[in-house]
C-alpha cells in the first residue's frame, strides 16, 4: 500500500517535473535563432571548467561554499536515483557497482555532512553578514531549508537503516554510524517506524525540491551548466547585425524579440550579486543594476510566455509570430519591465559580464534595448540629438568640419596613404586623436614614436571619418552600419592591412565590430604597437619622467580584448624595469572610467559622478602619474584630477605620452 | 488642414570657405544639408499634424540632388513632397525663387487649399529671410515673420494666434487662416527621424515639377528674372580689436590689462 502511494506521488511528481521543463524549453524557443552549436569540443571543455569546476564561482571566497554544495550535489545525485527507485522496487540497488558502490556510499555520507554545514553557513551569511549586493528574498531561506532538511533526513533515514542491519555499504558510512551512536538502545519497532518517517520526508522533500526549481531563482540548477555551455565565443558580446528592410522592427521592445541564448540567460541568474558588485552604474547609485535588469527580463519573459502559449498551444516549440501578444511591456512600464533610465545608465564596460559565473550576457541587452528605443522610437536623452547629427553628417561627435580633421599634422609631415605613399601601417588617428586638443598631443607623441621607430606608416588624412563606436553602444544601429561599410570600403580602396589605432573604440570596432561587415584587417592598438618595438629593441626609452605611475586598464582594451601586459610592458620600459602601481580594481577587474557605451556624450545627473569614483581610487594609489591608453581614459581622469585638486601633483598621461618623453 | 513647408538645400556653411582670388564659395566636397531653420519649420509642420491631422507637403526649388532633403522631411512625417527642378530656374535670387515657389504652392491650393505655409526665418547661405515674405505676397495671403511659438490654433474659426520675437519684445497676435510664417529656431526642437521612416523616405516618389508644369514666362524666373548681382563675396577684413589671452595665473593679468583698455576709450566707467 505504502509503495502504491508512492508510486502515485513519484510519478505525478516527475509528470509534473517534466511538464514545466517542456514548457522551460518551448519558452526558450520563443527567442530568436542564433548558432550557438559551434565549437562543440571547446564549448565542452568551458562547460566543464565553468559548469562543473565552477572557475568563476570560486573566483569569490564565498564560492567555495557553492563549489562543496554543488559537488555534494552532484554525488547525491546518483544515490537519491536509487533512493527513488529502491521505492518502489525494493529490491533496486546500486550494490552491483562493486567497489565502486562503497566508494560512492562513503562520499555520499560526507558530502551530505559537507552540505549540511554549507546550508548552515550559508543561512548565517544571509541573516548576519549578508553582502549588499545579496538580496535577502524568503525563496533563498526556503530553498536552504529544504536541503537542510533533506540532509537530516537522510542521515535520520541512514542511521536507523544501519542499526537495523539493513544498509549494504553501512561500514563506510561513517557520519551515519555516529549518529546511529545515539540510536543505541531502540528496540527494532521503533527503529523501523523512525525510519519510515525520515524516508517520507526525505522522499516528500527530495520531490518537492525538485518542481520548486523551476518556480525559483534556483532555476539555474538546470540552466546554469548548459549556459556555460552555449555561452559567447566572443571575448566581445556584440550585437549581432541587422537588415534594413522596410516592415520589420529594429531593436528590442518585446522580451521574444531576444534571441533565444538571451532567453536561456534570464534564466540561468543565480541573484548572487557579482555583477552589481561591479557594476560602475550600480556603484555610483544609478537606476542600473545589471542583476535587477536580468531578474526583470526573466519576470517579463515568464508573465509574457503565458500569454503567447495560451493563444497558441498546438505547436509550442514553433517560434514565436511577430505579433505576439506581450501584456507586460519590456521597456518601461511596471516592475516587470527594464526602465529607460537603466538602458541609458550601462558604459558598456562589460565588468558584469567578465564576473558573472554562468556566462550571461548582459550588455548586448542593454544595447538592443537601446536600439528599439533610438530607431523605431526616437526616444533618447536629449543631449544626444547633437551627437547623432554631428556623428551622421560631419563623421565625428563634435560637428566639427571634416576638413579640420587633419590640422594637427599640418606641421608634421606626415605622409598621407591618400595620396598613393606606400605604408605598412596605416595610423587611424581617431576623433579624438585628430580633433580633442588634449588627445591631438598623444597623437603627436605616438607620431614621434613612429618615427624613431623607423615605422613605415601614413594617415588617411582628412578623408578618415569616424568609426561609429559611439553610435552602435547607444543603440544607433542604421546610422552605425552605414558608417561600418563606408569605411570599409574606404580602406579596402587604398589597399589598407594593418591598422595602429590609440583609441581603444576604434580598435575594437575596427577589429572586432567590422568583422560582421566582411573586414578583415590586422588591427594593433599602439600598447601593443609600442611594446613590440621595445621589446624588438627599435626603441630604447631611457629617462624614467613619469616618478610612481598607477595604470588604469580600459574596457575596452583588457576586459574586451585582453591587452592588459602589453601597456604594462609599456610603462615598465619606461621606469627603469618597475611595474607600474596597480589599483585595487585592475585589469579584469578594473572599473569603468565612465565614458564608455557612450556615457562620454551624456550628462551623468544621479548619483556620484563614475570618473570621480575611479580618480578617487587611482589618487588612494599616491601616484605622480596616472597612465591611460584610451582618450576617454583621458579625458575622465582629467577632470577627476582637477575636480580633487590634485592636477598639480599628479599628471594623466598617455603610454604613449611617458614613451615620447623618455626616448631622445 | 494643408500645409505646405518650404526647404532649402544649403552648403554646410561652417565648411565652406572663400576662394580669395575669385571671390566665390568653394563648394568642392562640402556636404548639403537642410536648412537649419527649415528643420524647425518641417517639425512645426509635423506638429500641425500630429495634432490637428494635417495634410503636410513639402516643397523645395534646387537641383535634381535636393530632393535628399524633401526625403529627410519625408523621414520624420511629411506626407508629399515636391521638387521643383528645371535648368531655367538656375541662379534665381529671392524674386526669382519666391516667384516660382508662390506659383507652385497656388497650384497646390487649388487641388487641396493651403491653410498654412511655413518657412525657415532665413537660409544660413543668403540670410536674406525674404522668401517667405515673397511668397505670402505673390499668394495674397497674411504673412508672419518670426514666429517663436505657435500658441493656439482656432479649426472652426480658422484662426491661428501666434507669438513673433522682435528685437525687445513679443508680438502676440490671432490672425484669419491662411497664412505664411517663418519660424525661428526656438520654436521647436525638430525630432530625430525613425528608422521604419528612413526607410519609408527612400521608398517615396520625390515629383519634379519643371516649367513644363509651371508654365512661367522665362523673363521672370532664373537668372533672367533676377534683379539681383552678385559683384563680390569676401570675409571682411578685421580691422580693429584684439584677442587679449592668458592662462593660469596669466588670466588675472589678462582681463586687468582688457579692462584698462576699456576704461581708457571710455567704454566702461566705474
Amino acid at each position: 500500500m505504502e509503495r502504491l502511494i508512492f508510486l502515485i506521488v513519484c510519478l505525478g511528481a516527475f509528470a509534473f517535473f517534466f511538464k514545466n521543463i517542456f514548457r522551460l524549453v518551448a519558452t526558450i524557443c520563443l527567442g530568436r535563432a542564433e548558432n550557438r552549436f559551434d565549437n562543440l569540443w571547446s564549448r565542452c571543455a568551458g562547460m566543464f571548467a565553468y559548469g562543473f569546476g565552477q572557475l568563476r564561482v570560486i573566483q569569490k571566497k564565498f564560492g567555495y561554499n557553492h563549489y562543496l554544495l554543488f559537488w555534494g550535489f552532484m554525488t547525491l545525485v546518483l544515490v537519491n536515483f536509487e533512493f527513488l527507485l529502491k521505492g518502489i522496487f525494493p529490491a533496486f540497488s546500486l550494490a552491483f557497482m562493486g567497489p565502486l558502490y562503497y566508494i560512492l556510499m562513503f562520499a555520499a555520507d560526507i558530502m551530505s555532512l559537507v552540505v549540511l554545514g554549507c546550508v548552515v553557513l550559508a543561512i548565517a551569511r544571509r541573516l548576519f553578514f549578508r553582502p549588499y549586493f545579496i538580496d535577502q528574498t524568503a525563496d533563498a531561506f526556503l530553498i536552504l531549508c529544504l536541503v537542510g532538511s533533506l540532509m537530516i533526513a537522510f542521515f535520520g533515514m541512514s542511521a536507523c537503516e544501519y542499526r537495523l542491519d539493513e544498509l549494504a555499504a553501512g561500514t563506510y558510512m561513517l557520519v551515519t554510524r555516529g549518529v546511529a551512536l545515539f540510536l543505541r538502545g531502540s528496540d527494532t519497532e521503533s527503529l523501523h517506524a523512525s525510519m519510515r518517517v525520515f524516508w517520507w520526508i526525505h522522499a516528500i522533500v527530495l520531490l518537492f525540491f525538485m518542481n520548486y526549481l523551476p518556480y525559483s531563482k534556483h532555476l539555474h540548477v538546470l540552466t546554469a551548466i548548459p549556459n556555460c555551455f552555449f555561452r559567447s565565443k566572443h571575448m566581445v558580446a556584440t550585437v549581432p547585425r541587422l537588415q534594413f528592410k522596410k516592415g520589420e522592427e529594429f531593436g528590442i521592445s518585446k522580451v521574444v524579440q531576444f534571441r533565444w541564448k538571451d532567453l536561456l540567460d534570464f534564466m540561468s541568474c543565480t541573484e548572487c550579486g557579482r555583477c552589481q558588485e561591479v557594476c560602475p552604474a550600480s556603484n555610483t547609485q544609478k537606476t542600473l543594476n545589471p542583476k535587477k535588469m536580468v531578474h526583470q527580463g526573466k519576470v517579463n519573459l515568464f508573465t509574457n510566455s503565458k500569454s503567447v502559449f495560451a493563444n497558441r498551444p498546438a505547436d509550442m516549440l514553433a517560434p514565436a509570430p511577430k505579433d505576439a501578444a506581450m501584456n507586460v511591456p519590456l521597456i518601461n512600464g511596471s516592475d516587470k519591465s527594464v526602465s529607460k533610465k537603466a538602458i541609458w545608465d550601462c558604459t558598456t564596460c562589460g565588468a558584469c559580464m567578465q564576473v558573472c559565473p554562468v556566462f550571461i550576457e548582459h550588455a548586448p541587452k542593454i544595447v538592443q534595448m537601446r536600439q528599439h528605443l533610438v530607431m523605431e522610437k526616437a526616444e533618447f536623452p536629449e543631449e544626444l540629438i547633437a551627437l547623432f547629427e554631428n556623428s551622421e553628417q560631419r563623421s565625428n561627435p563634435w560637428g566639427i568640419a571634416p576638413s579640420d580633421r587633419a590640422k594637427w599634422a599640418a606641421d608634421l609631415n606626415v605622409p598621407l596613404v591618400t595620396q598613393g605613399v606606400q605604408a605598412e601601417y596605416l595610423f587611424y588617428v581617431g576623433c579624438a586623436g585628430a580633433f580633442d586638443s588634449r588627445a591631438r598631443q598623444v597623437t603627436t607623441a605616438l607620431t614621434k614614436i613612429l618615427n624613431a621607430a623607423g615605422v613605415s606608416w601614413g594617415i588617411l588624412g582628412n578623408e578618415e571619418k569616424c568609426c561609429g563606436d559611439s553610435m552602435r553602444r547607444l543603440g544607433n544601429e542604421y546610422v552605425f552600419d552605414k558608417m561600418a561599410q563606408a569605411n570599409i570600403e574606404q580602406l579596402k580602396k587604398y589597399g589598407i592591412k594593418k591598422i595602429i589605432t590609440y583609441c581603444p573604440h576604434c580598435y575594437t570596432t575596427l577589429k572586432n565590430d567590422y568583422k560582421q561587415f566582411g573586414a578583415d584587417f590586422e588591427v594593433i592598438h599602439h600598447s601593443e604597437l609600442i611594446s613590440s618595438l621595445i621589446a624588438a629593441g627599435k626603441i630604447n626609452p631611457s629617462s624614467d619622467s613619469a616618478g610612481r605611475v598607477v595604470i588604469h586598464d580600459s574596457c575596452y582594451l583588457g576586459r574586451y580584448n585582453n591587452l592588459y601586459d602589453q601597456p604594462r610592458d609599456v610603462i615598465k620600459a619606461c621606469s627603469g624595469g618597475r611595474a607600474p602601481a596597480e589599483m585595487e580594481r585592475c585589469r579584469e577587474k578594473s572599473f569603468c572610467c565612465g565614458a564608455g557605451g557612450g556615457r562620454m556624450w551624456m550628462e551623468e545627473l544621479d548619483g556620484k559622478r563614475i570618473y570621480l569614483e575611479r580618480t578617487q581610487e587611482a589618487l588612494r594609489a599616491a601616484p605622480d602619474t596616472i597612465a591611460v591608453a584610451c582618450p576617454y581614459c583621458l579625458t575622465m581622469y582629467e577632470d577627476g584630477v582637477k575636480d580633487e585638486k590634485a592636477a598639480d601633483r599628479v599628471k594623466v598621461k598617455d603610454i604613449a605620452e611617458i614613451v615620447a618623453s623618455s626616448i631622445s | 488642414m494643408h500645409i505646405v513647408v518650404c526647404v532649402k538645400m544649403v552648403p554646410d556653411t561652417t565648411q565652406v570657405s572663400i576662394d580669395p582670388v575669385t571671390n566665390t564659395l568653394i563648394r568642392d566636397g562640402v556636404p548639403f544639408i537642410t536648412n537649419p531653420y527649415d528643420t524647425n519649420a518641417v517639425e512645426e509642420a509635423i506638429r500641425f499634424k500630429d495634432k490637428y491631422g494635417a495634410f503636410v507637403t513639402a516643397v523645395s526649388m534646387g537641383p535634381p540632388n535636393a530632393e535628399s532633403v524633401l526625403r529627410k522631411a519625408v523621414s520624420i512625417g511629411t506626407d508629399r513632397a515636391i521638387l521643383l527642378s528645371d535648368r531655367a530656374f538656375g541662379g534665381a535670387d529671392t524674386l526669382a525663387t519666391s516667384t516660382v515657389l508662390g506659383l507652385a504652392i497656388k497650384k497646390l491650393n487649388e487641388e487641396q487649399p493651403v491653410d498654412i505655409v511655413l518657412c525657415g526665418k532665413q537660409t544660413i547661405d543668403g540670410d536674406t529671410a525674404q522668401v517667405g515674405p515673397g511668397i505670402a505676397r505673390r499668394m495674397n495671403i497674411t504673412q508672419l515673420t518670426l514666429v517663436d511659438e505657435v500658441v493656439s490654433v482656432n479649426t472652426e474659426k480658422k484662426t491661428i494666434r501666434i507669438r513673433r520675437k522682435l528685437e525687445n519684445y513679443h508680438e502676440i497676435i490671432e490672425v484669419k487662416l491662411p497664412v505664411m510664417m517663418t519660424v525661428e529656431r526656438e520654436i521647436n526642437t525638430p525630432r530625430y527621424p525613425t528608422v521604419p521612416g528612413r526607410l519609408h523616405a527612400d521608398d517615396v516618389r520625390v515629383e519634379i515639377w519643371s516649367n513644363a508644369q509651371l508654365k512661367l514666362d522665362p523673363a521672370t524666373i532664373g537668372l533672367p528674372g533676377s534683379p539681383t548681382q552678385v559683384r563680390r563675396i569676401f570675409a571682411p577684413e578685421r580691422e580693429k580689436g584684439e584677442i587679449m589671452m592668458g592662462e593660469g595665473p596669466d588670466r588675472t593679468k589678462a582681463v586687468e590689462a582688457c579692462f584698462a583698455k576699456l576704461l581708457d576709450r571710455d567704454i566702461v566707467h566705474v
